[in-house]
């Protein structure tokens, strides 16, 4: 054992200030995550290097630098963004380094939300690679006097074959430098990719099980404070008084500050209240639950989430807005069919609460760490807040202990740099476990209305669909009323049903809270809505639900909504590329169907359930096995999935965002609601907003990937939205009861 | 006032009021961020510590119960990250964000401490009270099943 160590704060920041350039986290960020601030360390500079573009680096020492632009949340991004660049580089896996970008325009799209890092990013980073592969190439060519066509790279270097000459990279960097750089290549064919479609392992993963991992929460700076703010019950409401002094009086307390009030719309802004600021956390957490506020509950105050489910239910009951229309709807059928599903309020939770780190220099710029989702919107908001330019801002990305969504709004980081300021202090905002469900973006509660008609041979003729949630849109302009064309997007317009009527309403719903994005958004509502009824119109005709799964999604076909008059944007992409492929839905369907072995005799009292549904561009299915067990609560036993997302980068990690989904969609069937009374949330911790623990865990959560040379799609969002809906159709199989209200908690069944 | 005790092989003394959780304590005065915040109420699992080789929910641990014993967090399991529950974490690629990895690494290795080849329904009462919102459940079990495997 070592001497004895005595560390108080003050000597804690001491010592730490002294090292790494006053950064404590220079020391120890190396292992993941390293910001690009911090890659201008010893070792870069003692190397010469050259950038073929902004996600490449190649040093002279033989590292390639590969920039990661995309925020890290559990997705694997991290490894597979380089597997795709180091690919067509032909870069050796053990030579390259990843560096977190910084948040800046330069790097094109950095909004990590709407799986859309591999989807929208594939080509921009093979392209990438490719042309840094070129210029080395051109760069050998040069030093050895051959037509570049001759040359070829492999495993780190370049090779004339004629004259058998050879050089690495790293020694041909020297030579680049100042060369031409080139602005697109050719790209490798599919046969011959290295990394591409490989299982690689998880880049971080010594510093996951080592605890050198860095998330927002972990910064330290020199002479920082820990904030803890107490917000508004009620969204929107703002303090009208405050009584601070039994929270000055905690022992490391040094402020207490008043935020700026919110104002609508509240979009990514400081949400008000006030900020205890203490040396460390626990004091600041102290000193908070000291205050003593009067609060202005504000516009929301009389919210609640029992009348308001019944004025959602009303709505979609009555006539809407049409949104997409084929044939007549409302012609006579032989018989008919109606259901309505009500889904709740749901929070993102992500392990890591919203947190975020920032310090104002004294030539007033401002730079900020933080488990950010999107650096480019939170450089904005910060620059916004504290009426600078964005030059101004320098945002450094950790890593994100989860997302989900919660952390592409950057109001959280908005609050650090206004505290920052005030105070002249580097200031961490930390949210709390009750802060992150409580006052967060929520996501919408919503009424589903379903009426289907079948004609004299049972088959389903005529079908109308209304949809009713508050819209995220109101989270950006006041006066939204209901669901926005975006919205229409996730699970709605590209509806796969083979029925020759179909009519697809919107209904109104106000918002009275800050409405935001969940992993799958509104996919979450609108496919357990359809998947459900789909189910149940199995049970109505008679027939076994994957069969009439497959007969409702009908001959293999590419569908327009435009056709219909549906105004869909493709998760912003072109429907040739990526068209609605009904054939690759039902391909999926018979491929999960098949491997959970549906048809076979079960035990007594289990049920299987199905459900699929296409999103992000990718089609996925869900098999649940589940029992009822003698307590009464629902048993997962076993979960298949199968996903079609075209090409695909790393499969060990779309079989992980798979094996999440499952257990997200459980959280979300199970357990999750988020309740409103006085227009405030009553849930605030892991006790009373449940999701599935180890326990709960099905034994085992299969997923097959389709093999595909299409284009890729989404993979971090799609898995989630048949989870719900596979797990209450296995419901009914295994009970003969139908539930139709999320989440299964409610009925008794977790 | 002064805590003393042993954190990672190291006696140390920290200033902190007694009353202060040792999960805050580690973090914010002994500078080790390993150890996660996720709940604060012993719910989810992410601050779990070796307390004299026990795990223990550090946010709801006063500092001062730490007095004298032995503390072992995710830095202090192995140098190098050589531990076998952390090689296996690692062969199964079990972390997604790996925010509640460090809890759930603990909560494992005290498992097989005291029960070197558990049951399904063993890794289940022992694991679940960490959390993992990202969904690595069925991974971590194969993990544990691993570690178990290989030291057989």
């Amino acid at each position: 054992m070592s001497e004895l160590r005595k560390i108080s704060r003050r000597e804690f920041m001491k010592r730490t200030g002294q090292a790494g350039g006053g950064l404590v986290f220079a020391l120890s960020f190396a292992s993941a995550c390293q910001p690009e601030q911090q890659a201008v360390g010893p070792a870069a500079k003692a190397a010469a290097s050259v950038a073929p573009n902004v996600y490449v680096n190649m040093r002279n020492d033989g590292i390639v630098e590969i920039y990661c632009h995309r925020s890290e949340m559990g997705q694997g991004i991290r490894t597979s963004l380089p597997q795709v660049i180091a690919d067509e580089l032909e870069a050796d896996w053990d030579k390259i380094k990843v560096i977190q970008a910084i948040g800046h325009e330069k790097y094109g799209d950095q909004n990590t939300d709407g799986s859309t890092s591999i989807r929208q990013h594939f080509d921009l980073l093979r392209n990438a690679g490719a042309t840094a592969r070129d210029m080395m190439i051109a760069a050998a060519a040069s030093v050895w006097g051959v037509p570049a066509e001759e040359c070829v790279a492999r495993e780190h270097a370049v090779h004339h074959e004629a004259s058998g000459q050879s050089a690495g990279f790293g020694d041909l960097v020297d030579t680049a430098i100042g060369m031409p750089q080139p602005e697109k290549a050719d790209f490798k064919d599919r046969k011959d990719y290295r990394y591409i479609g490989k299982p690689m392992d998880t880049i971080d993963g010594m510093a996951f099980t080592t605890g050198g991992a860095m998330y927002g929460t972990d910064t330290v700076l020199p002479n920082m404070l820990y904030a803890s703010i107490e917000r508004c019950p009620a969204f929107g409401g703002k303090v009208v008084s405050f009584d601070d002094t039994a929270a000055r009086a905690v022992a490391g307390v040094t402020d207490v500050i008043r935020m700026p009030d919110p104002t609508a719309p509240l979009v990514f802004n400081v949400l008000g209240g006030v900020a205890v600021l203490a040396d460390n956390t626990w004091s600041a957490e102290s000193g908070r639950k000291a205050l003593q506020i009067e609060w202005d509950q504000g516009a929301n105050a009389e919210h609640q989430s029992d009348t308001y489910k019944e004025a959602l239910v009303a709505s979609a009951s009555a006539p809407g807005t049409t949104v997409l229309n084929r044939g007549d709807a409302d012609i006579a059928t032989d018989s008919e069919f109606e259901a309505v599903y009500y889904a709740p309020y749901l929070s993102q939770a992500p392990m890591e609460p919203p947190a975020a780190t920032a310090r104002v220099n004294e030539d007033g710029t401002c730079e900020v760490w933080a488990c950010t989702q999107d650096p480019q919107t939170a450089r904005d908001v910060v620059a916004g807040t504290l009426g600078l330019e964005k030059e101004q801002v320098t945002i450094n990305v950790t890593l994100l202990g989860g997302g989900f969504g919660r952390k592409s709004k950057p109001d959280f980081i908005a609050e650090a740099a206004w505290l920052a300021r005030e105070t002249g202090h580097p200031v961490k905002v930390t949210w709390t476990r009750e802060d992150d469900i409580r006052h967060g973006y929520l996501h919408s509660v919503s009424a589903q209305y379903f009426k289907a008609g079948m004609d004299a041979d049972g088959k389903t003729a005529s079908w109308l669909q209304r949809t009713s949630f508050p819209s995220i849109a109101s989270t950006f302009a006041p006066g939204v009323t209901g669901p926005a064309g975006f919205e229409l997007d996730l699970g709605l317009l590209d509806s796969p049903w083979h029925v020759p009527n179909m009519r697809i309403e919107t209904c109104d719903a106000v918002a009275h809270a800050r409405i935001g994005w969940l992993r799958s958004v509104c996919n979450v509502f609108h496919a357990f809505g359809a998947c459900s009824f789909v189910d149940e119109l199995a049970h109505v005709k008679g027939m076994d639900p994957k069969e009439h799964l497959l007969e409702m999604i009908g001959p293999a076909r590419k569908i327009d909504p435009k056709d219909d008059g549906g105004e869909y944007t493709n998760y912003a992409q072109d429907l040739e590329k990526h068209p609605v492929d009904t054939g690759r839905l039902a391909a999926v369907a018979e491929k999960v169907a098949e491997m959970a072995g549906w048809g076979r005799e079960l035990p007594e009292g289990r049920g299987l359930g199905i459900a699929v549904h296409r999103s992000f561009l990718s089609y996925t299915g869900a098999v649940a096995e589940v029992s009822v067990d003698e307590n009464g609560k629902l048993v997962v036993h076993e979960m298949w999935t199968c996903i079609d997302a075209g090409t695909v980068v790393n499969p060990d990690r779309v079989v992980s965002q798979m094996e999440g989904a499952g257990i997200f969609g459980m959280s979300i069937a199970l357990h999750g609601e988020l309740t409103a009374r006085n227009g405030a949330i009553v849930e605030g911790n892991f006790d009373a907003y449940p999701v599935v623990r180890m326990s709960e865990a099905p034994e085992a959560i299969h997923c097959h990937i389709m093999e595909s040379d299409a284009p890729p799609g989404g993979v971090g969002e799609p898995g989630v939205p048949p989870v719900a809906p596979a797990i209450v159709n296995a419901y009914f199989a295994a009970s003969g009861k139908r539930i139709r209200e999320l989440p299964l908690r409610n009925a008794g069944l977790a | 006032m002064a805590i003393e005790f042993e954190l990672n092989g190291e006696t140390v003394s920290l200033e902190v009021d007694p009353a202060m959780p040792l999960l805050w304590a580690i973090r914010d005065i002994a500078g080790l961020t390993g150890t996660k915040y996720g709940c604060g109420k012993a719910l989810c699992g992410s601050c779990v510590v070796h307390i004299n080789g026990q795990p223990m929910r550090s946010c709801v641990t006063p500092a001062a119960t730490a007095a004298g014993s032995v503390v072992t967090t995710i830095e202090g399991l192995s140098e190098d990250g050589s531990h076998p529950v952390q090689v296996a974490w690692r062969e199964l690629n079990v972390a997604q964000c790996g925010y509640c990895q460090s809890g759930q690494i603990m909560s494992a290795v005290a498992l097989l401490e005291r029960s070197p080849n558990p049951s399904d329904d063993e890794i289940d009462a022992a694991m679940s009270g960490n959390i993992c919102r990202c969904g690595t459940y069925t991974r971590i079990r194969k993990a544990i099943h691993k570690v178990a495997e290989d030291q057989s």
